[in-house]
């Protein structure tokens, strides 16, 4: 039996093939003839076949190819369907079918497949009237060119108007001419290819070297692959600029409001990581109104106050019940706050479930955006670092241009005489623990787009948090910054030259290293946590 | 009347004799309920893939006891929750043994854990049916692994990417999390590789910590390291980092006609937080996907959405079955089988009588467990995955391949028996 199932359907389809095609070979078109292939055939002569369709060109042939990999052509008993929605069409034939059968079969497509399809799609739609179309068809067959490409290349290279495609296009042209039997077509594809920006051409241009005899042939393409190489080599530094300010900005995130409640404060709060996955789950439940809504994709805009607003209040919370009685003894205020992280931890495992929640990225923060071939930045780093400074930003607006900011300075440098001069010092404590909590709830919004949203989230970040503001210096914004970016160039260097489980030991050890040395971190300033 | 009631007597007499008999544990005598232990994370980084298999033991144990439960006797599960955390496990299994009384374990799923409640269960010589594939290496008499030793998924998926149909790699990237799974696995591979020809050059090998969640550079490394070669990346990350890798994979724009990458630890369920379309062709290989047509996995399948509807479990409105939730069910009833055999619940009893149990899979094999090495024999299946998060089949073996739970490609394994001594064999 066993042996029927695994090995049977392919003798089948083989079988039914070759009947078929014995069958019907006076009657079908040669057309005909390869969409059956490309329906019935294994693998070989699947591909085989859309190598036949292409050269074809015929619209139905790009509509059959459309179909395949869209997932809507099946197979059912011996004919081919193309399935649109509720009305099908015999492939073959052409001929509409009233009513979709039941026992309609996929046609699987793999990998290999795919990769074939998706060039002899864009090698079709070359020749599209819309600049958008062969803009991506082309950049499609920078990395999956065939050889027998080469003319439909070549028509759609003379007929060409945007400048852009046209130059990528010629890329394309050189890579497929280098295997060219003319010496002067293959030198001037070595040279043309110099000008190309793609990680497979320097593969491509090594295979070359190998095998060409021609020693000129062989000093252009060397001098072709440093000029690559040199360019592949910026887009790398680049990429590594790019994840280093990424990452640095999400440590700034997760310790800005530490800089407040700890920096300037002297709040020493284990539980402002439970204050960030309170700002994710925010989010989250805020996703959860949006649902089903035309405006979900909007629902990340309106997370963003609720986030800080939950976190403040719950920050308030605390400052007014637990920490407001604890000011000035670090070990109570220490014990305490963890015992509140635990509690908020099992709150929200309670409510909410262990498992983690899903939190999906509206659309405009999927993807990325292609700086060089190969380097791509994605949305949601590029928001969040923009998010990051506009936070630091409105951080800094409220502490240096409000009366609350100044109040808030004020208390951090001199409680006694602030008091003296009128400040109601307590109600600016609990303000300012407020907003460090409603920032640390930003920093969950933002973190819920790019990791896992569970009961756990604020334990990977509560140590990353510290780290930063001790290492930028207590009582310091300027110092949290420059901490947080260094941390992160730090770790990317290390990861990509170490590994990652590395880099992370080796961070560690440099900060313990670091305090010892300059136990006021980098930049120290005057204020109530150093004095005391 | 009176004669009625004398023969009420001296039957009830007669069946507590039996039963006094039947199990030398007097404690089932009295209370009538077999106790069984489900040892699944609930909370933590692995709660992402252990909550359902909990879930199916439940639904298995509820099953048992609709149709009469084994020996006449109700099962009574015992849930505890390590919390991904690896000496809890350990603890909660001694707690499950020593003062639960349970009969058999059903639980863990990563290695560290496994290897963590390992002594515990030699020591009290309890019973514990592991439902996840793993890197081999370990044979307890203890134990009984429902899932894929390295030949039952890793090497076969390494083969068929090594292939035309695959996409003929030359360069590899094995890519984990750091710890006992992923880096045995991956010296096996190293080694298949080395076998095959494949230069150290042509392979990078790279570990992330548990729950990591930046994979940038990650990403970004893979891609540099493809324009060498026609590469595949061989992923053994476990637990919730998936979700990040993933959405890093989509957002870099990373497609799988160019590199595609194979998972041993992803499956339906972890790819539930995950927008798929831009991860179509990404290949995963299991001994069981949820989109297999076939009479028993169309009942299962039906089954599992009716029970998470009716015990409102989450995410009950969009039912999801995986492998290792294949595994696990296959466990529990050939459990309950071998129980039957033996007609007692004694650990070494019903070591003996799971020997060449079988049980009609909804994989669409008949599984069977060897005779000798614990382990099932299983039939490899390859899946692509599609942009509604499923799996299209686009290779499978010929039928159900028996475990080799010491792989030829670690050297030494050769001498090693393919069967458990009194005690177990650990290399290291």
């Amino acid at each position: 039996m066993n042996k029927g199932r695994f090995g049977g359907p392919f003798h089948m389809r083989t079988l039914i093939t070759i009947v078929f095609a014995l069958l019907s070979s006076g009657a079908l078109s040669q057309e005909g003839k390869d969409i059956e292939k490309l329906a019935f055939g294994e693998s070989d002569e699947k591909i085989e076949a859309i190598a036949a369709l292409v050269a074809s060109g015929t619209p139905k042939a790009a509509e059959v190819l459309q179909a395949l990999a869209d997932g809507e052509l099946y197979t059912a008993g011996k004919r081919v369907l193309m399935v649109k929605g509720d009305t099908a069409t015999d492939a073959v034939t052409g001929e509409k079918i009233a009513s979709v059968p039941d026992e309609k079969e996929d046609i699987t497509v793999n990998n290999r497949l795919r990769r074939e399809l998706g060039a002899a799609l864009a090698a079709l739609k070359l020749i599209s009237p819309q600049v958008e179309v062969r803009r991506s068809s082309v950049k499609e067959l920078l990395n999956s060119a065939e050889p027998a490409m080469l003319p439909l290349v070549r028509k759609a290279l003379a007929a060409e108007s945007d400048p852009q495609i046209k130059a990528m296009l010629g890329q394309i042209a050189a890579a497929l001419e280098l295997r060219s039997e003319d010496r002067a077509a293959r030198l001037a594809a070595v040279k043309k290819l110099a000008d190309s920006n793609n990680a497979s051409t320097k593969t491509l241009l090594l295979g070359f070297l190998n095998e060409e005899k021609d020693e000129e042939l062989k000093s252009e393409a060397r001098k072709s692959l440093s000029a690559i190489e040199g360019r592949l080599a910026w887009g790398e530094r680049l990429g590594v600029i790019f994840t280093s300010v990424s990452l640095g900005s999400i440590l700034l995130l997760a310790a800005l409001g530490l800089a407040i409640t700890y920096g300037l404060m002297g709040v020493i709060n284990m539980a402002h990581g439970e204050l960030i996955m309170i700002g994710a789950y925010a989010t989250y439940v805020t996703q959860n109104l949006f649902k089903g809504s035309a405006h979900f994709d909007w629902y990340l805009i309106a997370a963003i106050p609720v986030a800080f607003l939950v976190s403040a209040l719950v920050g308030m919370a605390l400052e007014r019940s637990v920490i407001r009685w604890l000011y000035g003894r670090p070990l109570e205020t220490l014990l305490s706050t963890w015992g509140i992280s635990l509690i908020l931890i099992q709150a929200v495992r309670t409510i909410f479930g262990a498992q983690n929640v899903q939190v999906e990225n509206p659309a405009f923060m999927s993807g990325g955006v292609e700086i060089l071939t190969g380097i791509v930045l994605p949305w949601s780093r590029i928001v969040i670092i923009g998010f990051a400074l506009f936070v630091l930003l409105g951080i800094w607006l409220l502490l240096n241009k409000t009366r609350l900011g100044l109040f808030v300075r004020g208390v951090t440098q001199n409680r006694d005489m602030a008091s003296c001069v009128g400040v109601p010092t307590a109600r600016v404590d609990t303000w300012a623990f407020g907003l460090g909590s409603g920032i640390a709830g930003l920093a969950g919004c933002a973190l819920s787009q790019i990791g896992n949203v569970g009961p756990d989230l604020g334990q990977s970040y509560i140590v990353d948090s510290f780290m930063v503001v001790v290492l930028g210096g207590v009582g310091q914004l300027a110092g949290t910054v420059y901490a947080a970016l260094g941390l992160g160039f730090a770790n990317k260097l290390l990861e990509a030259w170490q590994g990652a489980v590395l880099a992370k030991i080796a961070v560690l050890i440099f900060i313990i290293i670091f305090i010892q040395k300059r136990p006021q971190g980098m930049f120290a300033l005057k204020g109530r946590a150093v004095e005391s | 009347m009176l004669k009625r009631r004398g023969v009420l007597k001296v039957l009830a007499l007669s069946a507590a004799l039996a039963a006094a008999g039947l199990t030398s544990q007097t404690a089932f005598a009295q209370t009538k309920t077999i106790k069984v232990g489900v040892l699944h994370s609930l909370s933590g980084t692995m709660a992402i893939s252990e909550t359902v298999l909990k879930d199916v033991t439940l639904m298995a144990i509820d099953e048992i006891n609709a149709k009469g439960g084994v020996l006449g006797m109700q099962l009574e599960p015992v849930v505890v929750d390590p919390a991904s955390n690896w000496p809890l496990f350990a603890e909660k299994a001694r707690q499950l043994i020593t003062q639960d009384k349970v009969a058999v374990v059903f639980g863990c799923w990563t290695s560290v854990s496994r290897k963590s409640v390992l002594p515990v269960f030699e020591e009290l010589n309890g019973l514990l049916f592991y439902p996840v594939q793993y890197e081999g290496e370990e044979l307890s008499k203890n134990v009984f692994y429902t899932g894929a030793a390295p030949n039952q998924q890793a090497i076969p998926a390494v083969e068929y990417l090594m292939s035309k149909e695959g996409g003929a790699a030359k360069r590899w990237v094995l890519l984990g999390t750091d710890y006992v799974y992923p880096r045995t696995t991956n010296k096996i591979l190293r080694a298949f590789l080395h076998s095959k020809g494949v230069k150290d050059s042509d392979i990078d090998e790279k570990y992330t910590p548990f729950g990591h969640s930046d994979y940038q550079t990650i990403v970004a490394d893979i891609k540099k390291f493809s324009a060498g070669g026609k590469t595949a990346v061989v992923s053994t990350i476990n637990g919730d980092s998936n979700v990040p890798f993933y959405k890093e994979l989509g957002n870099q724009g990373l497609k799988a006609t160019d590199v595609p990458v194979v998972a041993f630890s992803v499956g339906e369920e972890e790819l539930r937080g995950v927008d798929t379309k831009p991860l179509v062709g990404h290949l995963a290989a299991w001994n069981y996907f949820m989109s297999q047509k076939n009479p028993v996995n169309d009942a299962w399948k039906k089954q599992w959405a009716a029970y998470a509807k009716a015990k409102k479990l989450p995410n009950a409105d969009k039912p999801l079955t995986n492998d290792p939730m294949e595994a696990a069910w296959i466990g529990i009833h050939m459990w309950k089988q071998a129980v039957e055999k033996a007609k007692s619940t004694d650990t070494d009893k019903v070591i003996a009588a799971m020997a060449g149990q079988t049980f009609k899979a909804p994989s669409g094999i008949t599984s069977k467990m060897d005779e000798k090495n614990h382990h099932l024999h299983k039939s490899v299946f390859i899946g692509e995955v599609k942009a509604d998060g499923q799996f299209n089949i686009v290779w499978q073996t010929k039928g159900p391949i028996k475990a080799q739970p010491w792989s030829p490609f670690i050297p030494g394994n050769d001498k090693k028996k393919d069967e458990p001594d009194g005690k177990t064999i650990i290399t290291k």
